[in-house]
């Protein structure tokens, strides 16, 4: 048993490593070193709990167990999840956090003594409001969470889902969950608690259902947000400085990537939030454009001629390449070109994929050296002076019309200069328009080739004849 | 007069978002997935309120409503701990092995 201030100091130890592990991000070189210090920081925070509730009962056995049996779980999803399925297996992740933090809270809700609360029907008021606020954030960010989830996971379709009156109905049930909290307050119901939680449920699920599916980076960022809110509401509830210090943490990290995200897209949060987007795509206009413009397609072999006589090429991955797991045909493509003494670089928009950073995890998945990547404004310019660019899977984030049309729905958006490229490959399945709904302009410049095809299966076609 | 310690604690919340603020924005935009798995990882140091309740229970009943909701919330946790840091560990290792190879 340690005092209740020594473990207060070790709490805030582990939250200053925490935001080490954060610190250690900034670059490659230095991140293992802080992912070591967030490990760190969550031993000393579990030790000093164990050693300051003091009580070595029969109840520490079975926590031990409970807490082996989910570390062995998590370490099998670890080691198994494909690289490509790193979307899902974050929104997953996020929904664990978010029902553990109502699991929390309904525990304390339930035996307030063991936490220093008060007794049951009886509970501070202060601690009331942290707990019911924590348990209200981690019952949105689960629900949404899981619904997150089935759509990266292709369970869901990822089309939005709209009905009238749907942004009505969330603002009452928005409401609602204020105006619960409040009586609860005032008549420590656990009635009133449990209809909380519900429907706190709830609103997690309607808020996520009519966002589309690439606008998922956004949603992921606004989860990984809400886990940390609620994570720092259970924090003060419990008194304990290292939860709020992560919570504080987490809850600002998924703050700023959602405004990344959401500035990457042109967008304001509160349009994704409300969804639709993409919902009515393919307007008539579109369809015309389609059958009158000539396109000029080809294939691998076409790529390869026109690869080997370049000096600089630019690669445009997107979502596309995830899917089809194209990312180490590609990288063997790049090796073949740079035998050739080509240079070749990455343009990755930030956007690109279903979560922020996603293109560079399959790219260093496929062991492409990380300072060969770049981001969008360092490598823009460098468009003009390139021979080609080689378009894999993305599709909005190059479209030209973002620059030119103030009527499209992607005006605004930051978008790769492709078409500044003396030549641009661009391979797709099909001339359909992306997520936007909106044709891409660049199909049908005349410096494009399209290459129909799968994106695997044309990357390695294109190896063959680059021998 | 005596300054309630919920202001306090409050000081340290508001301080860590600005501390996380600036921590965050000088993370380079390639490492944006590793540093969701790890905020992933480390907001799963709710484990200790888990873990309090769970022990809460007398040797005689280990098993009470509350300390249920605490042991199953040390699982949830404990998957999010361990899946959280390993995968950012595994992809951190990716961006390691290319730099040696140059």
């Amino acid at each position: 048993m340690i005092s209740a201030n020594l473990s207060a100091v070790f709490y805030l130890i582990s939250g200053i490593l925490f935001i080490l592990a954060l610190r250690g991000l900034s670059s490659p070189d230095t991140s293992r070193q802080g992912n070591y210090f967030g490990i760190a920081g969550m031993v000393i925070a579990i030790v000093v709990t164990f050693l300051s509730v003091g009580s070595f009962s029969a109840s520490l056995a079975y926590v031990i167990f409970f807490l082996v049996i989910g570390g062995a779980i998590g370490a099998f999803i670890a080691f198994k999840i494909p690289m490509t399925a790193m979307p899902e297996l974050v929104a997953g992740f996020h929904s664990l956090v978010g029902l553990a933090a109502v699991f929390v809270a309904i525990a304390a809700y339930l035996n307030p003594e063991a936490f220093n609360l008060g007794v049951i029907g009886n509970i501070k008021l202060a601690s009331l409001i942290e707990m019911s606020i924590g348990a209200a954030v981690g019952a949105i960010t689960f629900s949404g969470s899981i619904i997150a989830f089935l759509k990266l996971r292709g369970i869901m379709s990822g089309s939005p889902i709209t009905f009238s009156g749907q942004h009505f109905l969330n603002l009452i049930l928005g409401i609602a969950i204020f105006v619960l909290i409040f009586y609860l307050c005032k008549s420590q119901s656990a009635n009133i608690f449990w209809t909380l939680i519900t429907i706190s449920f709830l609103v997690g699920i309607l808020l996520i259902i009519p966002i589309g599916g690439a606008d998922m980076p956004v949603v992921i960022s606004m989860l990984n947000s809400y886990s940390g809110w609620a994570a720092a509401g259970i924090g003060f509830t419990l008194e304990n400085t290292a939860l709020i210090i992560t919570g504080a943490l987490v809850g600002s990290s998924g703050a700023i990537l959602s405004y990344i995200m959401c500035k990457a897209m042109n967008r304001s949060f509160i349009s994704v939030i409300l969804g639709g987007f993409g919902a009515d795509n393919s307007s008539d206009s579109t369809k015309e454009k389609t059958d009158q413009k000539p396109v000029k397609s080809g294939n691998a072999e076409d790529a390869a001629f026109l690869m080997k006589n370049a000096s600089s090429v630019i690669i445009v991955p997107g979502y596309g390449m995830a899917v089809a797991q194209a990312q180490h045909a590609l990288r063997e493509m790049v090796d073949k070109l740079k035998k050739n003494d080509i240079k070749v670089t990455y343009a990755i928009h930030p956007v690109a994929g279903r979560m922020p950073g996603h293109m560079n995890v399959l790219l260093a998945e496929a062991n492409v050296p990380y300072d060969e990547v770049f981001e969008l404004e360092d490598i823009n310019n460098d468009f003009a002076n390139s021979d080609v660019a080689f378009v894999i899977g993305a599709n909005d984030v190059t479209n030209p019309v973002a620059k030119t049309d103030p009527k499209s729905p992607i005006f605004g958006m930051p978008v790769l200069d492709v078409e500044k490229c003396k030549s641009v490959l661009f391979v797709k399945r099909s001339l359909s328009p992306g997520y936007a709904g909106v044709d891409n302009e660049l199909f049908y410049r005349d410096n494009t080739l399209m290459l129909f095809a799968d994106a695997k299966k044309m990357t390695e076609d294109i190896v063959k004849n680059l021998d | 007069m005596e300054i309630d310690p919920f202001i306090f604690r409050l000081s340290i919340f508001i301080l860590s978002i600005f501390i996380g603020y600036y921590v965050v924005w000088s993370v380079t935009p390639s490492l944006h997935t590793p540093l969701m798995s790890v905020t992933n990882a480390i907001s799963s140091v709710i484990i200790v309120g888990a873990i309090i309740a769970a022990l809460a229970g007398s040797s005689d009943s280990v098993f009470s409503t509350s300390s249920i909701f605490g042991f199953t919330a040390i699982i949830l946790a404990a998957v999010n701990i361990f899946g959280g840091f390993l995968v950012t560990q595994r992809m951190l290792q990716m961006y390691k092995k290319k730099k040696g190879k140059k």
